[in-house]
């Protein structure tokens, strides 16, 4: 046990320095790679990358620990996505954005904050926003699971994706224009691309190590929630209801932490994602984006975070990136403008997801997590190990 | 397996970053930015307006910058006309290295993407964006077309004076800052109390409720500034319900997707636009037997030559991003901001010169109403607003 | 009187479409009672029976084109859940809906690669989509055969599951998938047959909507599939007269929310646009929800018990 233990440390101290390691070099990245230079899709990549890594991981939480079944993501990251917009929107643009609405709210946490702490203040102001889209999204959630929890396997998904769909038709709608502009979209809110460090006269860029920064946070809160005692039963009600209720596991509670704390996040990964975007609209949350971050979990393994993290981030490099040269005439050095036209990036990308829903079932990590595959050689059972 | 699978994903990889940098050519090459929607709900249009650029660059394929002769090359990107595409279809243009932007077609996304192009500090000249968003507040975005105040001034006046309407039903797409927009500056110069506004959400196939609900409040004319998709259906729902009253629109409907939707019909529709077929018999002759000539360009237009305003809009703003190059001296983005506002070239819409905010300076367009015997546009006046 | 003229036309245009979710409803309900799964990628079957028509019409005349989209369209129906599902007969539910996802992913790509993005429009069928009058209100003749042509074809299907050899085969295994095995039902025939009614209807009801809406484009299929869900659910899943009745309501209940601001205004009810139609899609969510909540069996469904 004790050695046993002491490894435990040694692993956690090692995974720790490898993000440590990761974030720097992210930083590195971020002032080396000009936006205008040919790997500038790589800082892109890494920004909605990371994004939709912590989409993917929340939701993994919920569907894959959990075994509730939910296709409301959606809806949640919008919430979240539309609290940190409206609250970071500074005051002088507000009546640009809702140039058809008289703006209700007029209140900008960072700008406010600035005033009395400069730009520590900006920085605590996007903090609090994000922690408040989080917010928002999980009340929703707490709101909505009262009713759906109690649904089984299918109609729970059914009922989820409804709600997320009432969500974004709540925030279309032209009487609540004054605070949600409408249909239309925010933007000029606190974004990546504005986000700078100034020390002593040189300005370093900050725009993809901020929600790098903020998806790797996450995932480490969520992985801390995996492996306590929540997660635990988590895994036991994802294993066997009954036998879990038997254990006594208070079923209801155990499934309202998962799925409001699994909202919590998709909250933060919706608002990162408007930071990312530059742009925020409810038409955007459509449920075309919980599939796709379905199917980014299923591609990295349901039940594995950093199969999670690993899909998406192959995902969004896959098809933003690598695979672009099939949508423009000429892909691996073959040119054929009639076959490699617009459109033919997302065949190729959906047969490779066919492929892998239906063979490889698993995905790419299966229940593993990263740290296992070094340690396979050890005869001990795969343990869960934090990354 | 696994292994298989990850060394197949590692190979594509690869291969992609080597098919990346091939180039060959004996003339230095100045990249072009094509920003437009090839897919999506505004994909003809977008497609429409590319063949303008495309048609003079085939006239114009070289430019001399700062004494040396450059190839002009357009590398696109597809918005798919949906504004959470268009932050990274706008990075792919970026990161490969273009001097300057052409684009969009639709305003939402160009309004999406200001920021990104913003924060690389690249140019982009609007083609036909016309949302007042577009450029204000943004340094980066240039446009060579009028706005919609002034266009939703025009036909309010038009649908007041000419039409003799006193009840307007407004349509837009919900989310879309080009119809939305229009419709608000409508409503402002028309009279807020006697229009009726409603927007339909994305993806709708049913028009005919819309329809009646005009009928039915009364109104006398149909204000419906949507994608050429929409207006399609809308114009045939239009006739099968017996509508009653004129439609109006404004510069998207200058298409051949309408006229070919009309013809036939017992529909009433009159657009504004930049552009009337025939104000320059030279430039007209030469783009259709080019798009006659080349299949895909025949395709894209959507099997005909008829002139859709864009195209002529496309053209001009080619020949204006030739000459921000040529006045830059040199292909740097940064280089072709700075001498950007400062550029004047008189193309076939006319002069076309920015003002501070780096908007057109535009006071007149056509207004046309569509022939649904002969299916083309017949001229009707020009709109100004003094 | 004046209720009734105002409100009349989003009646008739909700019945029809009401009509048209029944018909993708039915597919929905036969698929979910066998096999317990939320064919996700019916509705794009839908679509993509829309899309072959256009191409179809192209170039055969319509007397040939609609038989042999038809049958492309019920081989794409098999060939889905031969290739799809069958395999992951024996794995999670989970696991087969997220297989459905990934065939609806795969088939609106593959029409977004087709059509290049644009919206396709829909060949006129004569006849049905002329102009009529009725009621004083001007509408297009598919409007007014499509409930009844729903209420012949599921008339039909009805004598079929009742009175077939194949239709007691597939009651049997909706009633107990494992029984049925040992007593010799070959169940992948059901499945099969199953499919095939489904996906016939479906596109049956793809030439009534796309005449009546004329634009195909790759998302043209989601919308109306989730909403044939829904009434599928509403009435009661695995009972096929319950998604009819649950088709008809939502169809009727989106058409004149569509319309409501206009009917509250011209009765007086309110004095301006208050954007009511946002939530015509909603709407059916919400209904959604009440009845899982409430009645999470649907208007008609049977009771079902959870064994351990």
């Amino acid at each position: 046990m004790i050695e046993n233990k002491s490894q435990k440390r040694k692993n956690a101290w090692i995974a720790f320095l490898c993000v440590l390691a990761f974030l720097a070099l992210v930083f590195c990245l971020d002032q080396w790679i000009k936006p205008t230079d040919k790997l500038g899709m790589l800082l892109i990549v890494l920004q909605k990358g990371s994004v939709y890594a912590l989409a993917a991981v929340s939701m993994n939480l919920l569907n894959g620990y959990t075994g509730l079944f939910s296709l409301g993501h959606a809806g949640f990251m919008l919430l979240g996505a539309y609290t940190y917009a409206i609250f970071t929107i500074p005051d002088k643009s507000r009546d640009a954005v809702y140039q058809y609405f008289d703006a209700a709210i007029r209140f900008s946490i960072p700008e406010k904050l600035s005033q009395h702490m400069g730009g520590f203040g900006t920085a605590l102001g996007v903090f609090i926003a994000l922690v408040l889209a989080g917010l928002v999204a999980a009340l929703m959630a707490w709101l909505i699971g009262l009713p759906v929890l109690r649904l089984k396997s299918d109609y729970l998904a059914i009922a989820t994706l409804g709600f997320a769909e009432i969500i974004r038709a709540v925030f279309q709608w032209s009487k609540l224009g004054p605070i949600t502009n409408g249909s239309n979209l925010l933007k000029n809110f606190a974004r990546a691309s504005k986000f700078k460090l100034e020390i002593a006269g040189t300005k370093l860029s900050l725009s993809t190590f901020v929600p790098v920064l903020i998806a790797t946070v996450s995932i480490t809160l969520i992985v801390l929630i995996v492996n306590s005692t929540y997660g635990r039963a988590f895994k036991a009600i994802r294993d066997d209801e009954v036998a879990a209720e038997a254990m006594g596991i208070n079923l209801a509670k155990h499934k309202m932490i998962a799925f409001v704390t699994s909202s919590f996040f998709a909250g933060v990964a919706g608002a990162t994602l408007a930071m990312v975007l530059s742009i925020a609209q409810a038409n955007n949350f459509k449920s075309a984006m919980t599939y796709e971050i379905l199917l980014m979990v299923v591609l990295g393994g349901i039940g594995s975070i950093t199969g999670s993290v690993i899909g998406s981030l192959l995902f969004v490099a896959a098809s933003e990136w690598w695979l672009r040269g099939l949508d423009s005439g000429k892909f691996l050095g073959i040119e054929a403008p009639n076959i490699f036209r617009n459109g033919f990036r997302l065949v190729v990308f959906s047969v490779i997801i066919m492929i892998v829903v239906l063979f490889f079932r698993e995905g790419i990590m299966g229940e593993k997590e990263l740290p296992d595959l070094f340690r396979k050689k050890k005869k001990d059972p795969a343990k869960e190990a934090q990354s | 397996m696994k292994k298989v699978l990850s060394l197949t994903l590692a190979l594509i990889m690869i291969f992609a970053l080597c098919s990346v940098g091939v180039a060959h050519a004996d003339n230095p090459v100045v990249k072009i930015g094509v920003f437009e929607p090839q897919s999506g709900d505004n994909g003809a249009g977008g497609k429409q307006e590319i063949l303008g650029m495309q048609y003079a660059n085939h006239l114009t394929p070289t430019v001399d910058i700062g004494g040396t002769t450059y190839d002009v090359e357009l590398v696109y990107a597809d918005n798919a006309s949906s504004n959470d595409k268009a932050p990274t279809a706008a990075q792919t243009l970026i990161s490969s290295g273009v001097s300057l932007v052409l684009g969009s077609y639709g305003s939402g996304v160009s309004i999406a993407a200001s920021d990104t192009f913003d924060a690389a500090g690249v140019p982009a000249i609007g083609v036909t964006c016309t949302n007042p968003q577009v450029t204000a507040g943004c340094d980066v975005y240039f446009r060579i077309c009028f706005l919609d105040p002034f266009q939703g001034t025009v036909l309010a006046n038009f649908a007041k004076a000419e039409l003799g309407a006193t009840k307007a039903y407004c349509l837009a797409k919900q989310g879309d800052d080009y119809s939305g927009g229009l419709c608000n500056y409508f409503i402002e110069a028309f009279g807020k109390d006697n229009c009726v506004y409603e927007q339909f959400p994305e993806g709708t196939s049913d028009y005919s409720t819309y329809i009646t609900n005009a009928q039915n409040q009364g109104c006398d004319v149909f204000f419906a500034p949507v994608s050429t998709e929409a207006a399609a259906q809308i114009i045939a729902k239009a006739d099968t319900q017996a509508l009653g009253m004129p439609i109006l629109a404004g510069d998207t409907w200058d298409s051949n997707v309408i006229l070919q939707a009309a013809k036939g019909t017992n529909v009433k529709i009159c657009v504004t636009t930049f552009y009337q077929e025939g104000a320059d018999a030279e430039f007209d002759a030469g783009i259709k037997s080019w798009i006659n000539s080349d299949a895909t360009a025949l395709a894209n237009n959507g099997g005909n030559d008829e002139l859709a305003a864009v195209t002529v809009m496309g053209y001009d703003a080619y020949y204006m991003a030739l000459e921000a190059l040529k006045a830059a001296g040199s292909t740097d983005p940064a280089d072709v901001l700075e001498v950007l506002p400062t550029v004047s070239y008189t193309g076939v819409t006319g002069p076309i010169a920015f003002d501070e905010i780096g908007d057109a300076v535009r006071d007149s367009a056509f207004v046309k109403q569509c022939n649904t015997e002969t299916g083309v546009w017949d001229f009707v006046s020009v709109a100004t607003v003094g | 009187m004046d209720v009734l003229k105002t409100t009349l036309p989003y009646i008739i245009s909700g019945i029809s479409v009401g009509g048209q979710y029944a018909l993708i409803a039915i597919g929905y309900t036969m698929v979910y009672g066998i096999l317990r799964l939320i064919n996700f990628a019916h509705g794009d079957v839908f679509m993509v029976a829309g899309l072959m028509m256009v191409y179809l019409s192209a170039s055969l005349p319509l007397y040939l084109a609609i038989p042999l989209m038809i049958l492309i369209t019920v081989l794409l129906g098999f060939t889905i859940e031969r290739v799809a599902y069958k395999p992951l007969r024996t794995a999670p539910r989970m696991s087969v809906m997220i297989s459905a996802i990934g065939v609806s992913y795969l088939l609106q790509n593959l029409a977004l690669y087709i059509t290049g993005g644009l919206n396709k429009n829909y060949p006129q069928i004569p006849w049905i989509s002329d102009r009529i009058s009725l009621f004083g209100m001007e509408t297009s003749r598919v409007t007014v055969i499509t409930p009844f042509l729903t209420i012949v074809l599921v008339f039909a299907l009805v004598m079929l599951i009742n009175h077939t050899k194949i239709g007691m085969a597939m009651r049997a295994v909706s009633r107990d998938f494992e029984t049925s095995q040992l007593m010799g039902i070959q169940i992948n025939r059901v499945i099969s047959a199953t499919f095939i009614i489904g996906t016939f209807l479906a596109a049956v009801g793809s030439i009534l909507f796309f005449t009546n809406y004329p634009g195909v484009v790759p998302t043209s299929g989601a919308m109306p599939g989730l909403k044939a869900f829904v009434a599928a659910v509403f009435g009661g899943i695995g009972s096929i007269p319950g998604a009819v009745i649950g088709a008809f309501i939502i169809g009727i209940a989106e058409s004149v929310i569509k319309g409501l601001d206009t009917i509250l205004i011209v009765n007086g009810v309110i004095s301006e646009q208050i954007g009511l139609a946002t939530f015509s899609d909603a709407f059916t969510f919400v209904l959604l929800i009440i009845i899982l909540v409430f009645k999470p069996t649907g208007l008609f469904g049977e009771k079902s018990t959870d064994k351990v």
